[in-house]
Parts: C-alpha cells; sequence; structure tokens
C-alpha cells in the first residue's frame, strides 16, 4: 500500500505540515512526527509544504 | 500538577506565557504545558520585531536585545537596493532569553509550568471540552479546566480536536529555512530584505543582524511553490551566491500561517491564540507582537469569564471582538495587500525600485506610510510605494 514516509534526521520537526494535513492524521512529540496511516489521504500537502524534503509519498508496489 | 484548574494554556511561545500570565493576574488558577524539554528552544524565528509592537505589551529589556535596528534595507531582484531609516526601528532579539522570560514571568504571576508536557488530546464532559490529556514524563494524565487555550503554534491541533477549522491552506503557508551564521558581512543596525522569484517565489530572504558578524538568514517560500523547488534549495543558493565566507552556525526549518485569522477563534471552553488562530502579519510573517497582543486580550478575557462563571463560546467572543478592534482590521488589510503583491512581477519590483531609488533618502524616511512599512510591512512598501509613483 501507499504511505507517507518520514525520513529521519532529514525532518526537523518544525510542525508546518501539521499545520496543513486536512485530515489532522498527523503528530508531533518532543521527539518525533507521526501519521496515522489509516486516515492519511495522500493527498501530499504535507510533502508539497515541507521546507526540507523530509517527506515522501512511497509507492507501495516498488518496496 | 494538579487535577483541575481554572484555565490550561497549551504552548509555551509568546502568545501561550503572554496568556497565562495575564490569566493568572487576572485571579485564575493557571496550568502551561509546553511539550519541550525548555521553553525558547529551538528557535524557529528570524527574531525581529518592531519597538512599536514590543511596546505595546512589554518595556523591553537589555538582555533579550541582540541588535537595534534602524533601518531596513530592500533587495529588489535586479539588485536595486532601496534603504529606510527609522531611528529605533525595532530589535533583532535572543529569543531563546525572552521566551524563557516570559514563561518566568508567568511563573511569577503565579502560574504553574510544566515542559515536557505532551497535550494529545482534550477531555470531553456533557459535550464541552472539560480539560486536557498530557503525556508528562511517562504517565498520561486527565487534567480538568473550564478553559482550554491553544497556544500551539503552526503545528496546532486544539482547535482542530475542539472542532474549529484551523488548516492552513497551501497558498498561506509560508515554508521556511533559516541558518544562523557568522561571518556575515552586513551592517550591524540593519535588516536587509530580499526579492524575487529566483530567490524565494511567493515570500521574501532575510539577513537580520544579531551583532559580532552573526545573523540570521533564511527565506520562506508559499506553499504554491514550495513542492517544486524546496525552500533548503533556494536557501543554499542564496548563501552561495550572496554570502559564500557564511560560517553556518545552526540550521532550522519552520512555517508560517500568513493568512486571515480564523474565522473562528473561540469555541465553549476554548480560545486560540498566536500562530494557532493565525494571528501573525500576513505580510511579513512576523508573529511575536501579535502573539503578545493576542494573548493579553485572550488571558484577561479569561479570568474576566472564569469570574463570571460563563465559559461559554458567546462569553469568549469577547476575545474575538476586542483582537478585532486592535489588530483584525489591519490584519485583513495587510492579507489583501499581500495578494496584491504576490502577483506583482519581479519586472514591477525592479521598476518600483528603481523608482524609490531616487528619491531623497529623507522623502523615503518621512511619511507616516513608509515609517509603518520600514520595519512590520516590507511588502507593504513596494505596493504602497507603486501607488504612489506608479
Ligand atoms: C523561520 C521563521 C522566521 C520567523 N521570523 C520572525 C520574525 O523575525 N519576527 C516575528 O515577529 N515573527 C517571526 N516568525 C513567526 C514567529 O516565530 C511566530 O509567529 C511566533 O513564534 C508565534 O508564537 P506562538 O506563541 O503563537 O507560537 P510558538 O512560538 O510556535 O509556540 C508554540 C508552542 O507550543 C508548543 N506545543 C505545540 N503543540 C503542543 C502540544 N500538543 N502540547 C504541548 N505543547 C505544544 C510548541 O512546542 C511551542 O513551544 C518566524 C517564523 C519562522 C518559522
Ligand atoms: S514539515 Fe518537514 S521538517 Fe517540518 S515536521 Fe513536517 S516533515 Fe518534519
Ligand atoms: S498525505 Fe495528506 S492526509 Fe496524509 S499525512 Fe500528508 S497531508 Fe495528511
Amino acid at each position: 500500500m501507499n504511505r507517507i514516509v518520514i525520513r529521519e534526521g532529514v525532518c526537523d520537526l518544525c510542525g508546518t505540515c501539521v499545520g496543513v494535513c486536512p485530515v489532522d492524521c498527523m503528530e508531533l512529540t518532543e521527539t518525533r512526527l507521526q501519521i496515522d496511516a489509516d486516515r492519511c489521504i495522500l493527498c501530499e500537502m504535507c510533502v508539497e509544504i515541507c521546507p526540507v524534503d523530509a517527506l515522501e509519498l512511497c509507492d507501495g508496489r516498488s518496496v | 500538577m494538579d487535577d483541575r484548574y481554572d484555565v490550561i494554556v497549551v504552548g509555551a511561545g509568546p502568545a501561550g506565557s503572554t496568556a497565562a500570565r495575564f490569566a493568572a493576574l487576572g485571579g485564575a488558577r493557571v496550568l502551561l504545558l509546553e511539550k519541550d524539554r525548555e521553553v525558547g528552544i529551538p528557535v524557529r524565528c528570524a527574531e525581529g520585531i518592531g519597538d512599536e509592537g514590543l511596546r505595546s505589551v512589554l518595556e523591553p529589556r537589555e538582555r533579550w536585545i541582540a541588535a537595534r535596528i534602524d533601518a531596513a534595507e530592500l533587495v529588489a531582484p535586479d539588485g536595486t537596493r532601496v534603504r529606510l531609516s527609522y531611528p529605533s526601528a525595532g530589535y533583532v532579539l535572543h529569543r531563546k532569553i525572552f521566551d524563557y522570560d516570559l514563561a518566568q514571568m508567568a511563573a511569577e504571576a503565579g502560574v504553574e509550568v510544566r515542559t515536557k508536557a505532551y497535550v494529545h488530546g482534550l477531555l470531553w464532559e456533557d459535550g464541552r471540552v472539560a480539560g486536557v490529556r498530557v503525556l508528562h514524563l511517562g504517565e498520561d494524565r486527565a487534567i480538568r479546566a473550564q478553559i482550554v487555550i491553544g497556544a500551539d503554534g503552526v503545528e496546532s491541533r486544539v482547535g482542530r480536536w475542539a472542532g474549529l477549522n484551523t488548516v492552513t491552506s497551501m497558498h498561506d503557508m509560508e515554508a521556511c529555512v533559516q541558518v544562523t551564521a557568522s561571518r556575515v558581512e552586513v551592517e550591524p543596525n540593519v535588516c536587509y530584505f530580499y526579492f524575487g522569484k529566483e530567490v524565494a517565489p511567493g515570500g521574501y530572504a532575510w539577513v537580520f543582524p544579531k551583532g559580532d558578524g552573526v545573523a540570521n538568514i533564511g527565506l520562506g517560500v508559499s506553499g504554491d511553490y514550495s513542492g517544486r523547488k524546496k525552500p533548503i534549495a533556494y536557501l543554499r543558493q542564496f548563501l552561495a551566491e550572496r554570502f559564500p565566507k557564511a560560517s553556518i552556525l545552526t540550521w532550522v526549518a519552520g512555517g508560517v500561517p500568513c493568512a486571515p485569522t480564523l474565522k473562528e477563534i473561540v469555541a465553549d471552553g476554548v480560545m486560540l491564540v498566536g500562530d494557532a488562530a493565525h494571528q501573525a502579519n500576513p505580510i511579513s510573517g512576523g508573529g511575536i507582537a501579535t502573539a503578545l497582543i493576542a494573548g493579553k486580550i485572550c488571558g484577561r478575557v479569561a479570568a474576566e469569564a472564569i469570574r463570571d462563571g460563563d465559559v461559554s463560546k458567546k462569553r469568549l467572543a469577547q476575545y474575538a471582538k476586542e483582537w478585532h478592534k486592535a489588530e483584525g482590521k489591519t490584519h485583513e488589510r495587510f492579507y489583501r495587500i499581500k495578494e496584491g503583491v504576490y502577483r506583482l512581477s519581479d519586472e514591477d519590483l525592479n521598476r518600483t525600485a528603481h523608482m524609490l531609488a531616487q528619491l531623497p533618502p529623507e522623502e523615503i524616511t518621512i511619511t507616516r506610510v513608509f515609517r509603518t512599512a520600514l520595519f512590520r510591512e516590507p511588502r507593504l512598501l513596494l505596493e504602497v510605494a507603486k501607488v504612489f509613483v506608479g
């Protein structure tokens, strides 16, 4: 299944993606960003807004 | 940490600490929760603030000030520079110290402050918000309050949980990156703003000096463009072309909602403030001053509502009303100007800069409009200039 993957070490935990996610399926704690894959609609807004390119849509078939 | 307070504030940035302080000064029992280990860290900010905005809530303290700013220089896409001088325009702060002191001032007013306290949901009772769920030192606790104030920044979720629509549109989200660097050769009392599609489409780049050759250098790109070329790539290019000698000390990413204020910033037992309410200046992205101003109103109204025993949406709407009276009109106007300025092409910007550059410097500084434009709204200047000289 397709899903959004977070590149550890690239993500700066800035929360910008959380602010644009239309379905509120992202969660940012002090130490990590998490995406609830069950609720994610794969709209890729988070991928587009991330200032440092820390997110990507992973095509499940190629994994 | 008790099980019950009058007011719980989520997030200890400038908005949260200020709201908490004024709620406590108004007699409420207040708990301020911050997810990070330390208030004020990391700093996701260029740290610039106008003197007027700061003084409207606080007397500036020497220890907050990294640099005093008395001029802004606008750099057009073709490199034309327009300098605006305005004595005591503002400051570049040490936000680490500033944010920390704001939380301490809240504590001195009686607020209980807890860090490493991550709020992960709201408590509900009879269909109304009745407190928060917080993870603190490995424990998941339910803490009750009559009012929950969401001061949780760009990543705000308190409003969403309460049923308010707080999503920022891609168009209005500025995706930012910034370095703090040494060996930056700029004048110590001047803030620099660079415009242009190649520099930062739908945004601008900034260089704010912090003394001793250290400066915050960053840029913001509108979400309309950030998917094609990433802000971090724009910044690498900007640094390589303009500041090749700069030695980078820290990097941060960040976002600013440059949007109209949210339609609804209160619900029954819930208030939103600061970036969480989309209160930052939509043109400059500056949100410290507005967070202080809104925080003060928010905290005071929360305390009054507690005293009256009425925390309904209707009662709390007084905060929204006062915010709109204090800043809201200006905010909406700035948003409209932002929309206009975004449509200007690089050629328009160059032409405006050429015309301005020909004016004697005194003329650029004297008018009230330009004064306002100087520190708080560089983009307004361009639009205003176009109206005047175009
Ligand atoms: C790169 C960049 C440069 C900027 N430059 C300037 C500038 O020069 N001048 C200016 O005026 N403004 C600037 N801004 C904007 C400014 O930083 C913000 O507007 C300001 O910090 C908003 O204050 P706030 O209190 O609303 O939110 P924040 O300062 O973001 O504080 C929110 C706090 O809430 C905490 N939090 C979030 N969720 C939770 C949770 N679930 N539980 C507990 N705690 C939580 C966060 O950890 C954070 O500490 C800049 C922003 C960026 C990104
Ligand atoms: S926007 Fe990018 S860097 Fe910021 S929290 Fe989201 S994934 Fe991480
Ligand atoms: S793809 Fe869309 S729904 Fe999924 S996490 Fe990103 S913004 Fe949210």
